[in-house]
């Protein structure tokens, strides 16, 4: 996907300012939070699972070369074909020589966030073949002329049921449903036949599992479920991180992988797929291929910000974060929006093309407190805040301003001097009611731009507890 | 029991006051105050600026001034909060440093906090008469458990009555420098704070951390609003506030 992230700011602000799209992220953070916390309540040890889902997924990136050998090995076993995509450029080439290879023309999908990073549908349709989503939240977007998704489980949830009513009416030439279920039913009808024409069929992956050679893959639509046992060729597509040692480990992170998402004890749809159709199956494919991709992975392996490898995209720290929740996931400008998306993001696409994202956090730490896998996301933030700084990445004044303000916080003296000195100066600026409404100085006047500042004392608590 | 008060930069530049109250409470509760005349800054602001090298300096400053103390309390979960969670992070790899600030972070404490679980503080001076609601601050909350503390404290007054407002947890977007950096972003989280405030009816907004209660006044002010009062917890259980 073409990255927009430098334009983070100005997205932000009109997002604050789309009446529209305030409405339906109001609607949608009143429903995944407390779905969550309900949720959570059914266990009996959430910490306890926490923890343990964060030592299967550190155990699993500790020996990553190892457990994914292993699984290349039992996948290749059960008949499988294991590809290995270095860039995201290589996962497009491998699809479409998969497609040559089997005489393709039509290809589903399901839901696959890492096929968003090589923008994967164009390239199917460069090469002349039809690629349908049927991942109702992708399919949407697809016929709304591929706009780009805004949350990594929920790719259109910042459109309204009524925005959606209005693009299948046009799209489908149909009369305009009211209600979300005749839309479901007719976004059914329209993708029931793809299902049946289709030549291959493309998921995600949510876990690849080492001891079995299997792709777990979680959906509530069922329609990973089609597109995997229709077609004649399946290929599943997914991050090298997302590697579990074994089905057991996949037991314990499910238990927190749908509640912590959506709120649900259980997604409707888990599919374990090993292998294609054997002699004795009724259904699935004739052949099945995985695509593990790289793409930036073991260069965040080999980072200070390792632990977002972690992540089972979840999406719980974007629902849950203050600033996602009011400016909605198209700010970020890439795949993955909020809080593991200002790490993911800047890792992948590289920082100088994602400056704002580190920095645009309050680091008010609630997407760490619900991270199913203890990812410390603020902390991982300051480090790329960190590498900013150690590049020259940050504004002169900035930098400036930080310069000044250390280099007397380090000296009491001087800095009980200046102090005294800037407290009276503000004491003198015009005020109505105890409140300054206009500072001085670029990094000041951005205080009062929104709001007003309190006037000081006029002496400081140093200069007032001496005396 | 000596107990160094880390007064922190913005209540010496900006609110004295709510350093004085401070010490009136730690004083009624029976500590020997003492406040290190040459501390200025925790070094937050460098650190999540990403300047590691002045927040090591002023990290450094900060242990040396205290370390002599049995306690050190300040009137800010976000200021205790990075030196019992995070000083320790800066110094990995030099042994002698990480066993000094362990030491410090174990007696560092939030202000409610150290007056509750330590000085097993039952009542206060202070006497405020009012409806009043109270705005959890992230760092208090999530890096020093602060929740109950500042609550049961409150509630020892006769005449205060608490009214929770909604998503009482949420961040009020100030967020140091970001209040700055991302102005409309940080006033749209700002505004959504006064309004479940203003919601409640409360005479006044109470809250433990004055960074953000520069933000929630700083915001209330700006929307039309002269009549919420913002009280940091301090202020009011010293007597200072109504």
């Amino acid at each position: 996907m073409q990255v927009a992230s430098m334009h983070f700011t100005a997205r932000a602000r009109a997002s604050l300012n789309d009446e529209q799209l305030q409405v339906n992220l109001r609607k949608f953070q009143g429903k995944f939070v407390p779905a969550r916390r309900d949720a959570l309540r059914e266990l009996t040890d959430f910490e306890g699972t926490r923890e343990a889902a964060r030592a299967i997924r550190q155990r699993a990136l500790d020996n990553l070369d190892t457990w994914l050998e292993i699984f290349e090995a039992n996948a290749k076993a059960s008949g499988a074909t294991v590809l290995w995509a270095e860039t995201s450029a290589d996962i497009n080439r491998l699809v479409l020589e998969i497609a040559a290879r089997h005489n393709v023309g039509k290809i589903i999908k399901s839901k696959s966030m890492v096929s968003e990073e090589s923008a994967l549908d164009h390239a199917i349709e460069a090469a002349g073949l039809t690629v349908i989503e049927t991942d109702l939240g992708e399919y949407i977007l697809q016929i709304n002329d591929y706009e780009p998704p805004s949350h990594i489980i929920g790719p259109a949830l910042h459109k309204s049921k009524e925005e959606v009513a209005a693009l299948f009416s046009k799209t489908h030439k149909t009369e305009r449903k009211s209600d979300i279920q005749a839309l479901c039913l007719e976004a059914r009808g329209v993708l029931r036949q793809h299902y049946l024409t289709a030549d291959m069929g493309i998921t995600g992956g949510n876990f690849f599992v080492a001891e079995t050679g299997s792709v777990v893959v979680v959906t509530n639509e069922g329609n990973a479920t089609l597109t995997t046992t229709l077609p004649k060729v399946h290929v599943a597509i997914s991050g090298i991180e997302k590697i579990v040692p074994t089905l057991e480990d996949v037991a314990t992170l499910m238990r927190l992988l749908p509640r912590s998402a959506t709120g649900q004890s259980i997604s409707n749809y888990v599919d374990i797929l090993t292998g294609p159709k054997g002699a004795d199956h009724i259904n699935g494919p004739e052949h099945m291929y995985f695509i593990l991709v790289d793409s930036g992975r073991t260069a965040v392996l080999g980072s200070e910000v390792r632990e977002a490898l972690r992540c089972i995209r979840c999406g719980a720290c974007m629902n849950h974060c203050p600033v996602y929740q009011n400016i909605g996931g198209h700010s970020y400008g890439w795949v993955y929006p909020g809080p593991i998306g200002s790490i993911l993001t800047p890792m992948y696409v590289g920082l100088e093309n994602a400056l704002d994202l580190p920095q645009a956090s309050t680091f008010c730490n609630q997407c760490g407190v619900v991270c199913p896998v203890k990812i410390p996301l603020p902390d991982l933030q300051r480090k790329l805040r960190e590498q900013e700084f150690a590049r020259g990445l940050r504004p002169w004044y900035e930098r400036t301003g930080l310069r000044i303000w250390a280099w007397f916080a380090k000296r009491p003296r001087l800095y009980g001097l200046a102090s005294r000195i800037g407290v009276r100066a503000l004491r003198a600026l015009p005020r109505r009611d105890g409140m300054i409404s206009r500072l001085p100085f670029a990094l000041a006047s951005g205080w009062t731009a929104e709001r007003d500042f309190p006037a000081p004392a006029g002496k400081t608590f140093r200069e007032l507890y001496r005396e | 029991m000596r107990v160094g008060f880390f007064v922190t930069c913005l209540v010496d530049l900006v609110r004295p006051s709510i350093g004085f109250a401070a010490i009136k409470l730690l004083k009624a509760g029976g500590a020997t105050v003492y406040v290190p005349p040459t501390q200025t800054c925790c070094g937050q602001p460098a650190y999540n600026s990403g300047d590691r090298a002045d927040t090591i300096a002023l990290a450094r400053k900060v242990v040396e001034e205290f370390e002599g103390c049995d306690y050190l309390v300040a009137p800010s979960g976000s200021c205790s909060g990075m030196i019992k969670t995070h000083y320790g992070e800066l110094f990995a790899g030099d042994a002698a440093m990480e066993r000094r600030v362990a030491g410090l972070a174990a007696k560092t404490y939030e202000l409610t906090d150290f007056l509750v679980n330590v000085l097993n503080v039952k009542e206060t001076a202070g006497r405020y008469k009012g409806k009043i609601t109270y705005h959890d601050s992230c760092a208090g909350l999530r890096e020093m458990g602060v929740k109950t503390q500042p609550r049961v404290l409150l509630a020892g007054m006769p005449d205060i009555e608490l009214i929770e407002m909604a998503d009482c947890e949420t961040c009020c977007g100030f967020g140091g420098t970001f209040s700055i950096k991302y102005g409309d972003i940080s006033a749209r989280l700002a505004d959504n704070k006064c309004v479940h405030v203003q919601n409640t009816g409360a005479d006044a907004v109470v809250l433990g951390d004055l960074g953000c209660m520069m933000n929630i006044e700083g915001r209330l002010r700006r929307r039309g609003d002269a009549k919420t009062r913002v009280f940091h917890v301090a202020e009011v259980l010293a007597g200072e506030g109504g």
